[in-house]
């Protein structure tokens, strides 16, 4: 979304209860359960967040702040999830919250030992945001069973910045830090790449893209809103509507120029 | 312009993306899923080197053959005749062998109490009703359980039950439910109480719902027993070279009858009071493991078969006093038991089932496992069981009661769709903090295991069959 700093900084606090201190970068972790993305969140915040069971089911619980070279961080541990198609209480959670919080940058961690599996999520947060950094973890694991994954062709495949890490033993994170910070100021433009659907899906897409973008106020990918659609994601449509609500002020005021 | 409202213009969207939704014969939510996968295995295809672990590549060859189209279903199927089949072939010998001595050894307790000199009424509920009791839960039920929950755990340890989830999330889909479904069904097999509490691996509130509903549509340890029992003397018996494997696929049958019953009352819930589309499944398939023996017959003889022994013993023992003393009092000429028996017989009749079939059951609502033995209680509280080391003697126990291969196929297909056990209820009371669902779980089976036998009765009577 297309938030001003301001609007962005209330939007955070009424709806998911994250203070976010004026300048600071809000970074959104995502990634399957048990990839490592706790040990990352820990390393980089310096807390003990037992972030595998998500408690109260809120985001305001992992959270936690970093510095790096002057600039300051908010990083918002989301729940681990396979999908964001929303069918489990974790899955909807972590999916508004990319969507309407739109965080400065996202972090996906990937476990390289099932990349397969890891990506199918990675490719999902690509739809709905463009910031987006993969870090290939559990790189030491990876080895152990002899899978080879050229990090190179993989951040050419992708579009995005890819770093691989092994969190446990610390190896990588200043370099995560280093992207995360490129890709929040601006300085280091990515261009995910986008799932390429079978005729018939994108056809139905092409259909619905001329409605659906005037109903989001073109704050949302049109094309990832034509998508839950055609999934017929009712929870979808109620965030949405929630979301929308509160800012229809803006909408009255567009309306009236 | 201002008219367009957020939310009315969002609903009219909707309902245009409704429109498009249907005019596709298939889901676009799966094609999508198919799609992504699709997409993400032509980057791993690019950039990943497997170099040569033959494990892996083992793991996925095993998981190309046993989640095949062709092959899936044929290998699930023939797994299940071969566990029953092991199950019933090796059960025989040492169920047979633990009647005898049990028996021999109530004879040994008769003397004991004649030469202490207790009265004949103390003898008669400890030694005819507690202790007989016993021994049939015991004989009829430790050797099958001791060879079944092995082998369940052999094929729960190696992996392959999330590979069963997998192949039938498509059929459980069609009834608009959860692959995962298929997983609580399994360890329904042991006790519907822990498939009932394995309903919670559902993320979906509605397909949670669902599966917890249907759960004791799959015969459970309790169960195993009386199916196959009766099998045995009526259906594999006949059959005398086959027995075993015609047992084997009797009971498979039933399991596959319990199965299709599951997903045909899931798809009606979907249809009525748990309205929904399914959700796609993402399950995470472990890679196959080498069982360890040790721990696989430590597991599965501590954890399973003696806990569920154990509540059986608690509950026939007092069941089997209390029956004793019913078929004791006696009312005019007619003990309690011949009385409560006549008073139910008309409505068992109705169904195909007698009076005393149906009073087992209904005591059997403590816990199934007590069924049978309470049945043959019944019938034997008067007279005496001569041979009760062969299955001859059970069977013409049970003819000279009326039975019939009918009143046999009755006794199963109401053993497999009747109400659960209390402590499944309870446990559903537990899951779901709802007293309307532990209602409907009751009347869900009972209403579909009546209606069923009673249709397949009156058929069967109609057409002079028997």
């Amino acid at each position: 979304m297309n938030l001003s700093a301001k609007q962005k900084r209330s939007l955070w606090q009424d709806h998911f209860g994250i203070t976010i201190a004026a300048g600071q970068y809000g970074v959104a972790l995502a990634g399957n359960p048990n990839v490592g993305k706790s040990t990352i969140f820990n390393a980089l915040t310096g807390l003990h967040q037992h972030t595998g069971n998500w408690p109260g089911k809120t985001v305001d619980n992992a959270q936690g702040g970093f510095q790096y070279q002057q600039k300051s961080f908010l990083m918002v541990d989301l729940p681990g999830t396979y999908s964001l198609l929303a069918h489990t209480v974790e899955e909807q959670i972590a999916r508004d919250f990319l969507c309407f919080a739109s965080p400065d940058v996202t972090v996906v961690v990937l476990d390289a030992t099932c990349l397969e599996r890891n990506l199918n999520l990675a490719l999902q947060v690509f739809e709905i945001t463009p910031n987006v950094i993969v870090c290939l973890n559990l790189m030491d694991e990876a080895q152990k069973k002899r899978l080879k994954i050229d990090v190179q062709s993989l951040e050419r495949e992708l579009g995005v910045p890819v770093v691989a890490t092994a969190a446990r033993q610390g190896e990588g994170l200043i370099e995560l830090q280093e992207k995360i910070l490129q890709v929040a100021s601006g300085a280091l433009p990515t261009n995910p790449r986008q799932i390429l659907y079978s005729p018939e899906v994108e056809k139905a897409v092409e259909h619905l893209l001329p409605m659906v973008g005037s109903i989001a106020n073109n704050t949302l990918s049109p094309r990832w809103l034509a998508l839950r659609l055609l999934d017929g994601d009712r929870s979808f449509l109620d965030s949405l509507s929630s979301f929308l609500g509160v800012n229809s002020c803006w909408e009255g005021a567009r309306c009236a120029q | 312009m201002c008219a367009m409202m957020p939310t009315r213009s969002l609903s009219e969207v909707w309902s245009e993306a409704e429109i498009v939704r249907r005019s596709y014969p298939n889901s676009f939510s799966d094609q999508m899923v198919a799609d992504i996968y699709g997409n993400v295995e032509q980057i791993t295809n690019n950039v990943l080197t497997k170099q040569g672990s033959k494990r892996y590549l083992f793991d996925q060859k095993l998981d190309d053959l046993v989640t095949s189209k062709r092959f899936g279903y044929p290998l699930m199927l023939l797994l299940l005749v071969i566990v029953f089949w092991i199950t019933m072939a090796g059960a025989n010998v040492p169920s047979r062998l633990l009647a005898s001595g049990l028996f021999a050894f109530q004879d040994q307790l008769t003397l004991w109490f004649q030469w202490i000199g207790t009265p004949s009424w103390v003898h008669g509920v400890l030694v005819l009703g507690v202790y007989r009791t016993l021994a049939w839960v015991i004989a009829v039920m430790l050797p099958p359980m001791a060879i079944f929950f092995p082998l369940f755990t052999l094929l729960e340890d190696s992996g392959y039950l999330p590979r069963i989830a997998f192949n039938l999330d498509h059929i459980f889909k069609k009834a608009k439910a959860c692959g995962k479904q298929s997983l609580t069904m399994c360890m329904g097999f042991g006790c519907n109480a822990a498939g009932v509490t394995a309903c919670r691996i559902i993320d979906s509130p509605r397909e949670r719902l669902i599966a917890i509903l249907t759960n004791s549509f799959v015969p459970c340890n309790g169960r195993f027993p009386t199916l196959i029992v009766v099998s045995s003397i009526f259906i594999g018996g006949a059959v005398a070279p086959y027995t075993g494997l015609v047992n084997a696929l009797v009971i498979s049958g039933l399991i596959l009858l319990g199965i299709a019953t599951t997903l045909l009352i899931s798809w009606l819930l979907s249809l009525t009071i748990l309205k929904g589309e399914p959700s796609s499944l993402v399950l995470e398939l472990p890679s196959y493991r080498r069982p360890q023996l040790g721990s696989v017959i430590y597991r599965s003889i501590l954890d399973r078969t003696l806990f569920v022994l154990r509540r059986a013993v608690l509950i026939a023992a007092p069941a089997g006093g209390v029956i004793w003393i019913l078929g004791n009092i006696y009312i005019g000429q007619q003990s309690l038991l011949t009385s409560l028996g006549q008073a139910l017989n008309p409505f068992g009749q109705l169904f195909g089932l007698d009076g005393f079939i149906l009073m087992a059951f209904i005591l059997g609502l403590a816990a199934n496992e007590i069924v049978l033995p309470i049945l043959l209680m019944s019938y034997l509280s008067t007279g005496y069981l001569q041979d009760f080391t062969s299955l001859e003697g059970l069977r013409s126990v049970l003819v000279s009661n009326g039975w019939t291969w009918l009143t046999a196929i009755n006794m199963m297909l109401f053993s497999l769709l009747h109400w659960p056990c209390s402590t499944t209820l309870l446990t559903t009371y537990k899951e779901t903090g709802s007293k309307k669902w532990v209602l409907l779980s009751f009347l869900i089976p009972t209403m579909t295991g009546l209606s069923v036998i009673f249709i397949f009765t009156q058929c069967v009577r109609f057409l002079g069959l028997v």
